[in-house]
């Protein structure tokens, strides 16, 4: 069983490879400014003194600055678990990196499998300490935490995963570069999508509604990042405005089981088509 | 040096590869018995790359089959006991020289101890030793072969596959090669090996296949070969039908003018028959010259040969 190995590997190599801490270092300068910007406007609004995060105006005032953070951060993520993942099997079959390891006592399966967990793992410290260091910004300062954290961090790591695994069947069949053309594209597809579902829903038009819903299941990456929004708002916000992150609809349990299902036939068919493919 | 081998290392039944139309191996029928250092010829596009492929699992084939060490192509049980130098190989580049072969002791499930003791030793081996901690990406193309010999050989392998592995070296990385190779073949281990360098091959192999257009041609021990195919020029007072034909029974004459005959003979017992056989004639012969012939010579009458004729 060569999975774990595997996936020790390639958290070590998005480790040590440039990307990672170009994500990082960008990272903590996106929250060194958040944390300022957030200090200013804060005390902006409780300069009159009365104010505190229990009052519902300034609660929501500190949800808005809180999911502008993370906004950021579900892109960042998109970004990283698309760009880390996006030549591992591709390039390695490109480079013949892959041969001297595929020729081992190893199966196919195990070296599909152990990439998956090795980013999955990435994705997942990513998350936790970028999505974590936003929502230390308003805690830290203001003692506000968002309702339902846990529940949109996790539905935010997925989403990193669920665009990794997409990566990882692409980079079987494609180059680098074609892999990267279609998962973009494919995540380009679910954002304008969303779009297209939102003002479809204010505007009551099911056409445009139903080619939103369809997009989201072409590729559900957009409406995990709908769901964890929903999920970490106050039930008054979330439901008004037409913000990035405030819908009309959300995307019910009924998605994420969805997703689930995407992700695991993303990685079966990977597993597949990496145990056909002539390397 | 050849032996007569009983176990087989390499065993294929007609191994087939077809990209679409394009057939990059036709018929892949080999024997490579145990401890046989196996040389593997041909041009460049033959299939030689995809037929080792195809060994090692890395290529499906199309058709056949076969065994490594008498386990099924393409299963990890096959691969257990088989090194591998791929061709223009390259290596993770943020690795060190240690962890690089370190991570492929543990493809091998060698234990901590065993993985310790091998990786020092086969870094002295390719000398390396002074670069063990230094990243890949560092290394000159010389270095990067050097330490693809050592991860083709750690968990002392009972079957060694190298595909080029003198390219990028120089002439000592070559000598290491063939110093390996030997040492390899001493301890009893079956060495395929494919290689442009002709040289090499006949420095170091038992046995050749020569493949063309994905087709073996022939397989012959090397030393058969080389000693069955010589060619010797006689220079003589005078040539005549006569002569011409009681010559014959020794080979075949190449090339003929009025005092010279240049004749191929099946080895270089058939020298002194030859001379005797003049004598006796009362043939004045002036000079005998006998050419080996190298294994390019052969390379290229035995591959190339239809070429020619078209």
């Amino acid at each position: 069983m060569k999975v774990p190995l595997i996936a020790w590997l390639t958290f070590q190599e998005a480790r040590r490879r440039r990307i990672v801490l170009a994500a990082l270092l960008l990272g903590a300068a996106f929250l060194a400014l958040y944390a300022l910007g957030f200090h200013f406007i804060y005390r902006e609004m409780t300069r009159h003194g009365a104010n505190s995060p229990a009052n519902p105006d300034v609660k929501f005032g500190l949800n808005f600055i809180l999911m502008a953070g993370l906004y950021v951060v579900n892109f960042l993520v998109i970004v990283l678990a698309g760009l880390t993942s996006v030549d591992t099997i591709s390039g390695e079959i490109a480079s013949h990196t892959i041969q001297a390891v595929a020729a081992k006592p190893i199966r196919r399966w195990e070296i599909v499998a152990g990439k998956w967990v090795g980013f999955a793992g990435m994705i997942a410290l990513y998350v936790l300490m970028m999505a974590g260091g936003v929502m230390a910004v308003p805690f830290l300062i203001a003692g506000y935490v968002a309702p339902g954290a846990a529940q949109g961090l996790a539905v935010m790591v997925w989403e990193g995963i669920l665009m990794m695994s997409l990566s990882l069947v692409g980079g079987t069949v494609w180059s680098t570069l074609a892999n990267g053309v279609f998962i973009f594209g494919m995540y380009g597809l679910a954002f304008v999508g969303g779009w297209i579902e939102r003002i479809g829903s204010v505007m009551q038009n099911e056409t445009a509604v139903n080619l939103g819903i369809a997009s989201s299941l072409v590729m559900p990456s957009e409406s995990l990042w709908q769901r964890a929004a929903y999920v970490m708002q106050p039930p008054l916000l979330r439901n008004v405005g037409m913000s990035p992150f405030s819908f009309g609809s959300f995307p019910s349990g009924a998605m994420i089981g969805y997703s689930v299902l995407y992700v695991a036939t993303s990685v079966v068919l990977a597993v597949f088509l990496f145990g056909r493919r002539d390397l | 040096m050849t032996t007569t081998p009983k176990r087989a290392a390499i065993e294929t039944w007609g191994l087939r590869k077809e990209y679409g139309a394009t057939v990059a191996v036709a018929d892949l029928t080999l024997r490579v018995g145990a401890g046989e250092v196996f040389g593997f010829l041909g041009p460049n596009g033959a299939g030689k790359t995809t037929s080792l492929k195809m060994l090692l699992g890395l290529v499906h084939p199309t058709a056949g089959e076969g065994s490594l060490l008498g386990r099924p192509l393409g299963t990890p049980a096959a691969r257990k006991q088989v090194g591998f130098l791929p061709e223009h190989f390259r290596f993770p580049h943020w690795l060190t020289a240690r962890e690089f072969l370190d991570l492929h002791g543990r493809l091998l499930d060698l234990t901590v101890p065993v993985r310790r003791e091998q990786i020092k030793r086969l870094l002295d081996l390719v000398e390396l030793a002074a670069a063990a901690d230094r990243r890949l990406g560092t290394f000159s193309k010389g270095m990067m072969q050097r330490i693809g010999l050592a991860q083709a050989l750690l968990g002392d392998p009972l079957l060694v596959f190298l595909d080029e592995p003198t390219s990028g070296l120089d002439p000592f990385g070559r000598r290491l090669v063939r110093q390996i190779i030997n040492d390899l073949r001493d301890r009893g281990v079956t060495v395929f090996l494919n290689s442009h360098l002709l040289s090499e091959v006949e420095a170091t192999c038992d046995r050749v296949g020569f493949i063309r257009d994905g087709e073996i041609v022939d397989v012959v021990p090397l030393h058969t070969l080389l000693a069955g195919h010589t060619e010797v020029e006689l220079r003589l007072g005078r040539v005549d039908d006569a002569l011409l034909a009681g010559l014959r029974r020794w080979g075949e004459p190449l090339r003929v003018d009025d005092h010279r005959v240049t004749l191929q003979v099946r080895g270089e017992d058939a020298l002194p028959r030859v001379a005797a056989w003049l004598v006796a004639q009362q043939a004045d012969l002036y000079a005998m010259t006998p050419r080996q012939y190298t294994l390019e010579d052969l390379f290229l009458r035995i591959v190339e040969k239809p070429e020619v004729g078209r």
